[in-house]
Parts: C-alpha cells; structure tokens; sequence
C-alpha cells in the first residue's frame, strides 16, 4: 500500500517489517517519532529509556537474547551512548542490533551540529544513510540484514530534513524474525582484554569484508548523465538537492552507505568524469575518504561545513543563478520561541532573575529561560550538565550564596542524578533546583520515570525523586509550587543561606498536558492599570502593552496568576464568578 | 507536471502539521510524488513555524527554497512578511490579518509593522488577505484558523470539492468534523 510517511515513521515500519520485536530509546528531537511510531505496533515491545546508553545496553540484551532489537536517539545522544558502541562492535550481536542516531543540521533543535558519521569510522560500525522515507523503512530492514550476516550493530543515520519529511513509501507484511537462541560464548561477549584482543582482527576484517560487500551494493548507486565534464559524490538529503538543481545533467554516485566506504567503486566512478565534486552536509566525510584513495576532490572548499544545504546552495555553488525573492524593505522582528501562556517555568526563573543569580541551566523547555525578559541562566552544555557543573564552579570559587543549577525531571533522571550525587559525596553546598513539570517536555510529551506512565500508556513505577534526592545523602529537600511566587522566593533564598547542600523540586505538570485543567483568563481592570509594565516582566506571551495599558490575550492565558501576583495594583483581576 | 510548492507558515501552536497532514492527503489520491517538510521540537513553542508541501510528478529536495513557492499560506500575518522572498514571481500569498505579537514586540524590543498588506501589495505580490480568525469563530472555534485558510487556498486549485472534503474527515477527529468542514467552506466562500 502506498502511504505518507515521515522519515522517522518510516524507520519504525521498517523495523517493523523486518520481525523487530524491541526497541528502547531516549527521545531527542529529531529522533523522537521512530520509537512513538514503533511502540503503536503490538508486536514490538517498545520503552522510554532513562537515557540513552541504557538503551542501547538494553538493546544489546535483546539481541543477545536473540530477538531483532533497536534503539534510537539524536547526535548529541550517541556521545551519551558511546562507551556501549564501542565495545558492542567487538562483541558483535547475536540476533540483530540497529542503531538509530538522527543528526540536526541547521541546529533546529540542538546545542551542537555535529556529523555522527565520525561514529561509524571511529568505532568501526557500518553505517547506511537514507535519503527519503522509502529508503529510510528499506534502509531499516536491510541494516537486520547486515547485522546478521556480518555480526555487527548497524547505525541507521538520519538527519532533521529526512526524519521530519513525509515522503511515499510501500509498506508489506511483517515478517517475523526467529528467536536465535542465546548460547554462552565467553570469548565473544566478555570483553576483558584477551578477549577483546582476539576480537578487535575479528571487528578489522569484517570492516574489509564490509568494504567488499560496498562495492557492489545496490544502495551505492551511480546514476549516469549526459556531462562528463563533472561527476557528483553525495548522499542523504544533500543527494535531493543536487538532483533537484542538476537533474541527469551530472553522473550521480549515491553512497546510502556512509562507512565502510567503497574503494574501487569510487575510485571508477572518478576515472569516468572530468572533475569530482563532493557534495554533502557537516564535514567532509566522504571528501576525506576520496582524497585518502588520492583523488583531486572538490569539497569544503566550496560547500561549507557549517549548516545545512539547499537546492539555492548547491545551484549556486555549480555557478548557477539561484532563484531569487522579493523581501519587504523594512526589518520584519523575529519571533523565537517561547515559554508557552501556564508554563510552570516562568515562575521559578522569574524569581532566579529577580534574585540576580548566575544560573547552570541545562536541557529542555526551559533552556528557553535564557531568553528576555527573564533571561536567567548563565551557562548550557548538555544533559545533566547543570548540577556537576555547579559542583565545580562552587569548589573553584563560584559563590554558593547565589549560584544554582536548574534540570528538568526528565534530564535529572537521564543524568543529572550522577551530580546530585557527586554534590553529596565530595561536599559542595549546591543549590539544585529540579523543574518537575512531570513530563519530558521539548520532545512533545514523553513519558519517563517520574511521571507514573510507560511508552505504551500504562501505568508504571513511578520515581520518587524527594526519597531519591535523600538517598544520596542531601538533607534539605523541599517542594514548592512555581505558581506561587512568594514560595519560591523564600525557598530559593532560605536554601541559597544554608550552609549545606540542598534541593529544591519546583513542582507542577506541563500547561499543555490533556490532563491539565486551566482556569478561566485574567482580565484587566483598565482603570486600575497603571502602566507600570511589571506585568510584562515575566514573559508571558499572553501579556502585551497595548496603547500603555496592560492586555490579555483570552485565547493564551490559561489564568495560572502568576501576573496578577506582580501588579500592585490589583489591574489583573480574575474572572467574575458566573 | 513541473513541481508545485506550498509553504505554509505562521507561529508554532496554530496548527500547521494539521494542514500539512490535510494537504499530503489530499495530494496522495491524487497520484502525486510528494515530500512535507515539518518542523518539531524548540521551533514549536510559540516561535516562527513553516512547513513544506511539494507535489509533482517527482519531487526530490524536501524542502522550498527562496524564490520557489507557488502559494505561501500564512496563519498570520507577520509571518506572511517574513517569507516573501520564498514566493516565486507571479506566486500568491494567501493570509489571515490576524496579528500575534512576538516576544521583542511585547517587551518593547520592536515593534509590529503597519500596513503590512499594503507593503507586500506595494511590491507587487499577490495578497489574499482574509480575517481568518474571525471565520474560525464563526465556525464554532478559534482554534479553526487553519482550516479557514485551507478553505481559502482551495480556491487556486482545479481540485474537487469532495476530495477536499474526504481529505478533512480522515485528518480531524470526528467529534469536530461539521466544525472543521464550517471552517473550511467559510474560508472557500468569504
């Protein structure tokens, strides 16, 4: 049957089709539909993983228990995810392991544009790259393929472009995988060094054997054209780009393998064309290659490494006049995102800005509490990143009478833990604030380990996280409610005087939950604004001055009152009883 | 059949993926190649949003570049400013007037431009300026705009009016169904 499917749909059904029957994952735009696509069909046992090495180590049980197993997760998740990588190459898969990992060029939704391709060669992984959703559902079931005949995981690279396009693909059965059941293997699976010594020429070899078998796949493809005078490498989205500015002019090679590369097969490839051009997104990855095997490429030098491509890049970049536009003369503002209307956020960082603190943030929605008028965070690296970088900074000089790390529930569980226990065991007097919005939020609404509920909906374990912040030895621990302004305000500054380490858990579930009843909206009292504009010091996208005086959009505010607690004037009032 | 390209754009939340959905539908029974580039994740909460419809006999990029869009729809009307460059010469821009203001105009960093139909008009682009707002409301729900403007763009297409139809009951649910299809004939006939 022919259907629209996203990039990310695509894969889910691949696995699908290919007799998968387990997938664990941590969600991480732009991977984050695979594993909710995945966990709709019954067949497939599907889980949110607290984070993404557990995943991946959980997928490494699965196969190794003899099931087709998978798990996905974005760039950034893969160096989360890395120490398993490395040593599941040696060990190799019993039933077969597929690796998701989906890179964010252009940064859509990301702190950093790294190429994952380096992955594959580094850790000696085939890796297939599809270019659209009907290869990313074939591309899915033929990395089982491999990773069965060749006793590898296989890394299956997607991109922003490719996982969040709808294109055409044909679906078909299921077929299911048989159980290989598990047999004791030492020598294999124990990776202490004399075993891993006699696996890493096991790992070089199938690398050669890999390269063999690239060149003559039929998912590395050369399409012919009618001029010679300049031939074409690339893949992934950059492939569609050249295709939609050149058409057939060029010969085409499309690698939909990344790593192991083919040797010969470019090598041909380059001796049929006048001048090879390397087109592809990030770094030059399959430049380097060709020029490793000695040919005069055309690569970076040209396309840059920074960003994503475009048909109008790549036209201009072969000497073709980009089409062009017409802009309005005058600056048109910019409109980035924001805390939603409700979002149990703006409260907490309004009281962090209020009390002119430096603030280690970390990642999620509230990453975007950086941004004015709040503007209340200091520093953001990565998952978790927050609480042992707080750590340091207090042990270096950092003040800890105003100075703490804020971390979302999700990210706390992911791997903030691991610093709160750090901050206890070596002895900094942290401030931590936890944002438990009860929900991984930025991904769109994923359950995880605080919130009571599995991938599938059902009811599960549910984290305490006062008993566990206890657990690793913090004693002050207390839960407030962002809504309420004055809480906060005494917690922060009763908790920032203490001469010990503590957490504060800032809690109340995400406004845009289904489950999350909201009150009627405010209304301004005209005559009791006084335009003083302290309302608008929160941020709230609700809120606007119009004409001097204070105006609330009925259709955002979801009447959480938090405005109303700044007018001294009582302006912002609620609604009328009916 | 050369390629067609929609954008359509606006502020995360007014429910772009639904029309996108709609259209891919839509396009799907008509036997078309397609590709509908969405955006997810930080671009969704609340800041500028656009998605990609390409339809054709084959469509390669997944994406629409400066210059290339047959029809820009835009949920509102700043937005509608802030891709012109996207819409290839002879291109219509079909928009609601409603006004959102973004975070630098609410705190005073900016401000939202006048006029801002006159402006395009004046650059000689085609402006199909409805109150898409005010229609969604008199179709039962704010939170309709999209539909409305799907309904507006219907108008440049030589596709019957079933299909379109047909399309709107498998995208929205069914307890909303007289409303969204209020909302679009609103929009086809205003």
């Amino acid at each position: 049957m022919k259907t629209l499917m996203l990039g990310n749909e695509a894969v889910a059904r691949g696995l699908y089709e290919a007799g998968c029957s387990f997938v664990s994952s941590y969600p991480g735009t732009p991977s984050t539909e695979i594993t909710e696509a995945a966990a709709k069909y019954p067949e497939i046992y599907a889980e949110w993983a607290p984070n993404e090495k557990v995943a991946m180590e959980s997928a490494f049980g699965a196969a190794l228990a003899g099931h087709r197993s998978f798990c996905g997760m974005k760039h950034v998740g893969l160096n989360v995810a890395a120490d398993p990588l490395f040593t599941i190459s040696y060990t190799g898969v019993n039933a077969g392991m597929v690796i998701v990992v989906a890179d964010d060029a252009g940064m859509h939704s990301s702190q950093n544009e790294q190429d994952s391709r380096h992955y594959a060669k580094a850790s000696k992984i085939p890796m297939l790259e599809p270019a659209d959703s009907a290869e990313a559902l074939a591309f899915a079931k033929l990395a089982y393929d491999l990773s069965e005949k060749f006793d590898t995981p296989v890394l299956l690279k997607m991109c922003t472009r490719v996982s969040h396009s709808q294109s055409v693909v044909e679906t078909s059965d299921r077929v299911e995988a048989p159980a290989k059941p598990y047999e004791k293997n030492g020598a294999k699976y124990i990776m202490m060094p004399g075993n891993a010594k006699r696996r890493h020429p096991v790992v070089e070899q199938r690398t050669a054997d890999l390269t063999a078998w690239a060149e003559t796949a039929e998912i590395n493809r050369i399409e012919d054209g009618a001029d010679h005078k300049i031939g074409i490498i690339t893949g992934s989205t950059s492939y569609q780009y050249v295709k939609e500015v050149c058409g057939d002019t060029y010969p085409v090679l499309k690698l939909g393998m990344v790593w192991p590369l083919p040797v010969q097969k470019i090598l041909d490839f380059a001796a049929s064309v006048e001048q090879v051009l390397v087109v592809e997104e990030l770094d030059g990855f399959l430049e380097t290659h060709c020029r490793n095997l000695g040919l005069d490429v055309v690569g970076k030098e040209r396309f840059s490494c920074i960003d994503e491509l475009s048909q109008n890049l790549v036209a201009e970049k072969l000497g073709r006049a980009p089409k062009t536009g017409t802009a309005l003369d005058e600056p048109i503002p910019p409109r980035p995102p924001v805390m939603c209307a409700g979002c149990p956020h703006r409260g907490l960082f309004y009281t962090l800005k209020k009390n002119k603190l430096t603030v280690m943030g970390d990642i999620g929605c509230y990453t975007l509490g950086a941004v004015a008028p709040l503007a209340a965070m200091d520093a953001t690296i990565c998952m978790g990143a927050s609480i042992s970088g707080l750590h340091g900074f207090l042990k270096s000089g950092g003040d800890s009478k105003n100075t703490v790390a804020v971390i979302g529930d999700s990210t706390f569980m992911h791997s903030g833990m691991t610093g709160l226990v750090n901050v206890a065991y070596n002895e900094s007097n942290a401030t931590v604030i936890i944002l438990d919005n009860s929900i991984t939020g930025m991904t769109g609404h994923q359950q995880n380990p605080t919130t009571g509920y599995n991938l599938k909906g059902n009811p599960a374990t549910k984290i305490d996280l006062e008993t566990l912040c206890h657990a690793t030895g913090i004693r002050r621990v207390r839960v407030v409610d962002p809504y309420n302004l004055k809480e906060c305000d005494e917690a922060v500054r009763e908790e920032l005087a203490a001469d010990e380490p503590s957490v504060i858990i800032s809690r109340r579930p995400c406004a845009l939950l289904k489950t999350v009843k909201h009150g009627k909206p405010l209304f301004v009292d005209q005559d009791q604004c006084k335009e003083c504009g302290m309302c608008m010091k929160i941020g709230c996208p609700a809120i606007s001055m119009i004409g001097g005086k204070a105006k609330i959009d009925n259709t955002l505010c979801t009447g959480c009152g938090v405005c109303r607690q700044l007018c001294k004037f009582d302006a912002l009032q609620l609604p009328k009883e009916d | 059949m050369e390629t067609k390209n929609i954008m359509i754009v606006g502020v995360g939340g007014q429910g772009s993926l639904l029309a996108s959905k709609l259209l891919g539908r839509l396009l799907l029974t008509r036997g078309y190649d397609i590709k509908v580039s969405e955006v997810h994740g930080m671009s969704q909460r609340g800041g500028s949003v656009v998605t990609y419809v390409r339809f054709g006999d084959k469509v390669y990029s997944p994406i629409i570049d400066k210059g290339e869009a047959d029809y820009i729809v835009s949920f509102e009307l700043l937005e509608a400013a802030r891709w012109t460059e996207y819409l290839k010469p002879g291109g219509t821009i079909v928009t609601n007037t409603q006004q959102i203001n973004p975070m630098p105009v609410i705190t005073g960093a900016a401000s939202y431009p006048e006029h801002l139909v006159a402006k395009m008009e004046a650059k000689g682009l085609n402006v199909d300026a409805i109150d898409a707002l005010k229609l969604a409301e008199e179709a039962g729900s704010a939170k309709a705009v999209n539909i409305v403007l799907m309904g507006r763009l219907s108008k440049c297409f030589d596709l019957p009016l079933e299909d379109w139809m047909t399309a709107i009951e498998h995208s929205v649910p069914e307890k909303f169904l007289e409303l969204n299809k209020k909302a679009f004939t609103l929009g086809r006939n205003a």
